[in-house]
């Protein structure tokens, strides 16, 4: 059985790889090179794969709100993710590698026997962007 | 091929274990546990896995899925208090999870058929949690 539980942060960004010509950046990143960054509402969903305990759960919700909270929304809401993010250091703040570096703060230290089965982001309602656990 | 019907019901619950005390039931359900009930809009989503009929188009009726998911789930469950009036949630903790599990065991035997078989129960109890349920045992 899967639980999936949807949280929100929101953070600016802006995507440039220094290794890159300032011509070849804007050709790659369009509008998301605009030189002092954006930022988007982001939906990050949060799903664990396990069987219910006893008390009919997968996870108790209070914990796994707490952990996320912690982990994940406290480092990146209201954040610039190309200078606040360690796990974002040295790589383009794409939500691809959102993904990845959420997925790293998540399973660090992970507390519930419930495996971690999928991280979710969405960037717009339009740009989704699935990691396995 | 996956065909997924979406119905909606309105349902109170307390998320309580009768043998445990207030104190241990706040710290398991949280707010859930808050004994006079709280309510949701829940929406399930139920996939069906199959071929299309080469003379139907069809994988399933809809009508017909419309039919057992209104009689199997939204009459009994719709406007009710789960723990009072539906059972088994007068002994079973009505969480997502349980629901969930429970509807996939009322509508599974009406569903499946060959070439035909229940692939999914998606259950939100709000926009910001849901749970899926493949059967027991499934690997998904």
């Amino acid at each position: 059985m899967r639980l999936t539980r949807r949280y929100r942060f929101s953070a600016s960004h802006r995507l440039d790889v220094p290794a890159l010509s300032p011509e070849q950046n804007r050709k790659l990143f369009g509008k998301c090179n605009n030189p002092y960054g954006h930022g988007h509402d982001y939906v990050l969903e949060v799903t664990l794969e396990g069987a219910p305990d006893g008390s009919g759960q997968i996870v108790r919700r209070a914990e796994l709100d707490s952990f996320v909270r912690e982990r994940v929304i406290a480092r990146l809401d209201h954040r610039n993710l190309n200078s606040d993010v360690e796990e974002l250091a040295g790589a383009p703040p794409t939500t691809e590698n959102l993904a990845v570096a959420t997925r790293a703060m998540l399973k660090r230290d992970w507390p519930f026997p419930a495996r971690l089965a999928r991280v979710r982001i969405a960037e717009t309602d339009r740009n989704i962007f699935d990691l396995d656990g | 091929m996956f065909l997924t019907r979406r119905a909606e019901f309105s349902a109170s619950h307390v998320c309580a274990n009768p043998s445990l005390s207030e104190a241990e039931n706040r710290a398991l359900y949280g707010d859930a546990a808050n004994p006079n009930g709280h309510g949701h809009n829940y929406l399930v989503e139920v996939t069906v896995e199959g071929e299309a009929d080469p003379v139907t188009g069809m994988v399933f009726d809809l009508r017909e899925l419309k039919e057992v998911l209104n009689r199997e789930v939204i009459e009994p469950m719709d406007h009710r208090f789960l723990n009072r009036e539906v059972p088994p949630f007068d002994r079973v903790v009505p969480t997502t999870e349980n629901i969930a599990r429970e509807i996939w065991r009322r509508i599974q035997p009406r569903i499946d058929r060959e070439g035909v078989k229940l692939h999914n129960v998606r259950l939100y109890e709000t926009a910001d949690l849901y749970v899926d349920f493949a059967g027991e045992g499934a690997r998904r």
